[in-house]
């Protein structure tokens, strides 16, 4: 992997009149790398992606995307990216095939590989069969992977796709994440969402903005190492609390009613243990779920209280 | 690049019905128009036969023609250029060539480029009902250039102001309207020139068909060119700096 960031936004500002929408922004991202940009509505999140595209220009800061500035050497920054907005940028009255091609001559691709470079990247989003359709008669669903080729047709090593998933069905949601996992194994992907589960099942780092500042960034896997297990259970002739704490490794229980119970607990998990009680003093176990609400809970954390810092962050 | 914009500009434009019907109610009152001015010079022959240096067929039937399809076109054109930025910002398409390595000048000139391909189809089939002439008399080749491109630099100019109007609103409407009260404006700016003798030479060099007139007449004066030239690069590198402009926003 190479030692220089793909991706290099500093200290980046942007202000709409008085009003800032991105303050005093850094980060950076390595090739092979997927990042999920994760921020309330209107949390500035399509401001980065349009001023990393070179659609907005910054008020201060820099952007380098493989150490070109967007800024002093678009053609060169941009030719670089693949990026899929908000509103995908379809000519509903083309073809498929029709609007790839032009993009691909857009982005200078030579003339004896463009069929080429449009057949990979129809097979990479599944659009193989829909060639020859026009844009305006596809389902959405459809449109969005026309938007997502369209990004990836000059092979690209950063893609930038804001919200890819907004709007479809959960089968598409499903295949699009899976295509996004494929893509990052080969190029740099930053993305952008609301939806916590995407960027835990899709995304190596997470960072979280609110109001245009970073309030936390971290890798993924220490997000998921760095929880407290827990799990919740459902029992029809419950104990007192008491006794459930009794349990082994459990230090902490929180009754979410009457019937259902969220454990805490250190090393091994319990869920055996809880079995063979409830077995033996018949507490009627009907419901055993691990916990994992991690990252919805660090959002909802995060974006509520707009003081707390990340020591993450802080450190830097 | 700019010629991939252009030719995708233009088969946009040949997509919708819109580019034909124009081309196909021009063809119509023009030619209607043709043959009412031939019929004039048929009344007119007998007595022009008696005169010394008389104005020829070029000049009775083909000036008059190329003088109100400029007026008619002037209504016209701001109906083709008013799509051709705002409806791309409308549908959020922009997006696409900002972000593909493209500079906004190549932008722009490709946008104008495709226009130009149409006008250039336009006046070219204008331009068959004159050489139709041919079949039953001489005519003025060099004066019917003269009028060939100075149709071409006439719609250009007016290609060029519509593509910055478009570029300043995402509503067509507006575009289009826009572009039609500047066009009007640069048309009668001097039908004051007779209540202010001082600035006549202003206001009269600045009328967009002045220069028009005096191309159509067989005199190509270089200052004319000129004029329809930085007319054109003028709006252009507007054009150019409002959609850079747009992005500091």
């Amino acid at each position: 992997m190479p030692s220089q960031a793909v991706v290099q936004v500093e200290n980046l500002s942007r202000f709409y009149q008085n009003q800032s929408a991105i303050k005093n922004l850094s980060f950076s991202l390595n090739a092979g790398e997927v990042l999920g940009f994760l921020g309330p509505n209107g949390a500035g999140k399509s401001t980065m992606m349009k001023i990393l595209t070179g659609n907005l220009a910054p008020s201060e800061g820099q952007v380098r995307i493989k150490g070109f500035d967007i800024i002093e050497s678009p053609r060169e920054a941009k030719q670089q990216i693949g990026y899929l907005p908000e509103h995908p940028p379809l000519y509903r009255e083309a073809s498929v095939d029709e609007y790839l091609k032009y993009c691909a001559q857009l982005r200078g691709i030579q003339r004896q590989s463009i069929n080429k470079a449009l057949d990979v990247s129809k097979q990479q989003c599944g659009l193989s069969d829909v060639g020859r359709r026009l844009i305006g008669h596809l389902s959405k669903g459809y449109q969005q992977r026309v938007g997502i080729a369209q990004a990836i047709i000059h092979n690209p090593p950063v893609i930038i796709l804001d919200e890819p998933t907004v709007g479809l069905d959960p089968i598409q949601m499903r295949d699009i994440r899976c295509l996004i996992k494929k893509l990052g194994q080969e190029h740099s992907v930053i993305l952008s969402t609301h939806i916590l589960s995407e960027v835990q099942a899709t995304c190596d780092q997470v960072q979280i903005i609110q109001q245009g500042e970073l309030i936390y960034h971290s890798s993924v896997e220490t997000l998921n190492l760095s929880q407290t297990p827990s799990m919740t259970i459902g029992l029809n002739q419950p104990p007192k609390i008491e006794q459930l704490k009794q349990l082994d490794q459990v230090t902490h229980v929180k009754a979410i009613d009457d019937q259902r119970f969220e454990l805490f607990f250190e090393g091994e998990s319990p869920a055996q243990a809880v079995v063979e009680q409830s077995v033996q003093q018949q507490w009627g176990l009907y419901e055993l779920i691990p916990g994992q609400q991690s990252l919805e809970d660090l959002f909802i954390e995060l974006t509520q209280d707009e003081t707390s810092v990340d020591p993450e962050v802080a450190k830097k | 690049m700019i010629i991939t914009i252009a030719k995708y500009e233009i088969r946009t434009l040949f997509l919708s019905p819109l580019a034909w019907i124009i081309l196909a109610v021009i063809q119509v009152l023009l030619g209607y128009m043709f043959l009412a001015q031939l019929d004039n010079f048929f009344l007119l022959q007998p007595q022009l036969s008696q005169l010394d240096n008389v104005p020829g067929v070029t000049d009775i039937v083909v000036a008059p023609l190329f003088s109100l399809a400029a007026i008619i076109l002037l209504m016209i054109m701001p109906l083709i250029t008013m799509r051709s930025i705002a409806e791309e910002k409308r549908n959020k398409t922009f997006t696409l060539l900002i972000s593909s390595p493209i500079s906004m000048t190549e932008i722009v000139l490709g946008k104008f480029l495709g226009l130009f391909f149409f006008v250039f189809i336009l006046v070219s089939l204008l331009m068959l009902m004159p050489l139709s002439l041919f079949i039953g008399t001489p005519i003025d080749i060099g004066k019917l250039l003269s009028i060939f491109i100075s149709m071409l630099l006439l719609l250009s100019s007016f290609a060029a102001i519509g593509l910055y109007l478009s570029s300043l609103t995402d509503n067509q409407t507006i575009a289009a309207v826009g572009t039609f009260g500047a066009l009007i404006m640069l048309w009668i700016i001097d039908w004051v020139s007779e209540v202010l003798p001082r600035n006549q030479e202003v206001v009269s060099y600045l009328s967009l068909l002045q220069h028009h007139q005096t191309m159509l007449e067989g005199i190509f004066n270089s200052a004319d060119v000129a004029y329809y030239f930085i007319f054109i690069t003028v709006f252009l590198v507007l054009t150019i700096r409002q959609l850079d402009q747009e992005r500091l926003l």
